[in-house]
């Protein structure tokens, strides 16, 4: 790919992944959050964080499919950020905007509400990749030990789900798309390695 | 006449917490307009807000006249009424609403709720009744004097807002019904059909949507049927035409556009404790000492106050124990929740 590409792609990439952000921002200068401005922004950057972590681990299954598209792994570390950058502002909406700061109240809920105990293990699981997907740390981890670390996204994306799940009301099945394209995704790797085993086996005969 | 030019703004006889912002009553007024559900608004809209503000306030002084210029509903005070609250935007309340057969996003009432056919309309009473008959909504309007009566209403999701319904006790309806004796509950049905309710495969709700109530409950003076808000009928995403609000109760159980009451022996099944027993209780009644299993009970956020200001402690049935801690006097509360 032409250096001209990839900085075309890239800032197209970052503007798309700032439309959440820059939503939220317009609807607060314009006083378009809602009734519940609260809500409305906890929701929408928890939202735009799961979303981004679901297309980030997309990106493996799509160019094992599609070999020609090997060039998207250039950006799985900017949809990775992202999604720490918004789940860090799901976690301080909740931190400010519904608990004041107040470490009292948040204990209480941590241990109480188990929809928030869940979240905010998803988002612990986050810290160590975020500090970890620079250069240097992937070198000083070399490679094998940097995926196995890696792989915690998953770990922590199904505790995402699973709070986003625990937070509905019962019987409310809003979070079922996002589901069922992470269950899509988790089947899809065991399938596509056993198809790669496979045709390896198969030259080599 | 019910537009009147009121002397100058002499109301200092109520609390400034009864009246509602004037930014959002403008807003009212902006929406009202682009309604335009009635022609003669556009001039009332002229003449001024404040004026409009201030035939609020008149009217509150002056009892037997109509809420708003132009409101449709000829309403009374009620001594039932809350007082010392600052009242929701008339905007918040029409735009934050759960009503999952028009979606399950609490914007989406708003925006789907359009095709209610709310007259004609009536409410079947059946069951357990000297004879069964459907009442029409003319009827219920016109069976007893319309009170303004503003409430507290909390959610079982930790919200909560303060609302200026108009209406009369449920148990003047409940007279008009003739229940037997041996009626102990009562059930409300709301309206459903799939070509109107088009979002109710958003959740995995048994439609209709039904409520019940035991019969002392029903008989309470605090429980309001409703026909109106903010001295105008409902706008459809608040429960149009008809509906139950029980106050002391989270806001599931104050079930909307009632098209049923049924007399029953036995308690009867309700939506959202079919759907999960352990987590909302037949009774229901708002109780900060007994948490939701999934988060705390014992504070809420009032919906239209700046984010710092919002929390607040939730008070034993909503703070309406005097009217109906009585009803309840033995029962173990956690184990009726």
């Amino acid at each position: 790919m032409k250096r001209s590409t990839l900085v075309l792609l890239k800032t197209l990439v970052w503007a798309a992944c700032l439309i959440p952000a820059a939503r939220l921002a317009y609807g607060a200068i314009t006083n378009h959050l809602g009734a519940d401005p609260t809500r409305t922004i906890t929701f929408m950057a928890g939202l735009a964080a799961l979303r981004l972590l679901v297309i980030s681990l997309a990106i493996t299954p799509v160019r094992q499919l599609f070999p020609r598209l090997s060039w998207l792994i250039r950006f799985r570390r900017l949809l990775g950020l992202f999604a720490f950058f918004y789940a860090s502002l799901h976690l301080f909406a909740y931190v400010g905007l519904y608990s004041y700061f107040d470490p009292h109240t948040m204990i209480a809920d941590i241990l109480k509400r188990r929809f928030i105990t869940v979240g905010i293990a998803a988002w612990l699981l986050l810290v160590p990749l975020a500090v970890t997907s620079t250069t240097g740390w992937i070198r000083r981890l070399s490679g094998r030990r940097w995926n196995q670390l890696h792989k915690l996204v998953y770990l922590s994306v199904c505790l995402g789900i699973l709070h986003y799940w625990w937070q509905v009301k019962t019987g409310v099945l809003t979070p079922l798309g996002i589901t069922i394209i992470m269950a899509a995704l988790f089947i899809a790797r065991p399938l596509l390695n056993w198809r790669k085993r496979n045709k390896l086996a198969a030259s080599t005969v | 006449m019910l537009l009147r030019k009121p002397s100058p703004l002499d109301g200092s006889d109520i609390p400034s917490s009864e009246i509602t912002p004037r930014a959002d009553y403008q807003r009212f007024l902006q929406e009202r307009k682009t309604q335009d559900r009635r022609s003669f608004l556009g001039a009332a809209a002229a003449t001024g807000a404040a004026v409009l503000g201030a035939g609020r306030l008149a009217s509150l002084v002056n009892p037997g006249q109509s809420v708003f210029a132009a409101g449709k509903l000829q309403t009374v005070p009620s001594p039932l009424s809350t007082h010392g609250e600052q009242l929701t935007s008339y905007h918040d309340l029409t735009t934050f609403n759960n009503f999952y057969e028009f979606g399950v996003d609490k914007s989406a009432p708003a925006r789907n709720a359009g095709g209610l056919p709310t007259r004609p309309w009536s409410i079947h009473v059946s069951g357990l009744v000297q004879k069964e008959k459907t009442i029409d909504i003319d009827s219920i309007l016109k069976l007893h004097a319309l009170e303004d009566r503003t409430y507290r209403h909390r959610c079982v999701e930790g919200w909560s807002m303060v609302i200026p319904w108009v209406g009369y006790s449920f148990s003047e309806f409940i007279q008009q019904c003739q229940p037997l004796s041996t009626a102990k509950y009562v059930q409300f049905y709301s309206y459903f059909d799939k070509k109107v309710d088009k979002w109710w495969a958003e959740s995995s709700i048994d439609w209709p949507y039904s409520e019940g109530l035991r019969m002392d409950e029903a008989m309470n003076p605090l429980t309001l049927l409703t026909v109106g808000l903010y001295g105008d009928v409902l706008p459809n995403q608040n429960g149009a035409p008809v509906r139950i609000v029980l106050p002391w109760k989270y806001g599931f159980k104050s079930a909307k556009s009632i098209v049923a009451v049924r007399f029953v022996s036995k308690q009867p099944p309700t939506t959202w404790n079919d759907m999960a027993p352990n987590e909302y209780g037949f009774y229901s009644n708002v109780n900060p000492n007994v948490d939701h299993p999934r988060w705390s009970q014992k504070t809420e956020r009032r919906i239209g106050l700046p984010f710092y200001a919002q929390r607040r402690d939730t008070l034993m049935y909503n703070g309406y124990g005097d009217f109906v801690a009585s009803m309840y006097q033995g029962m173990d509360l956690r184990k009726y929740f």
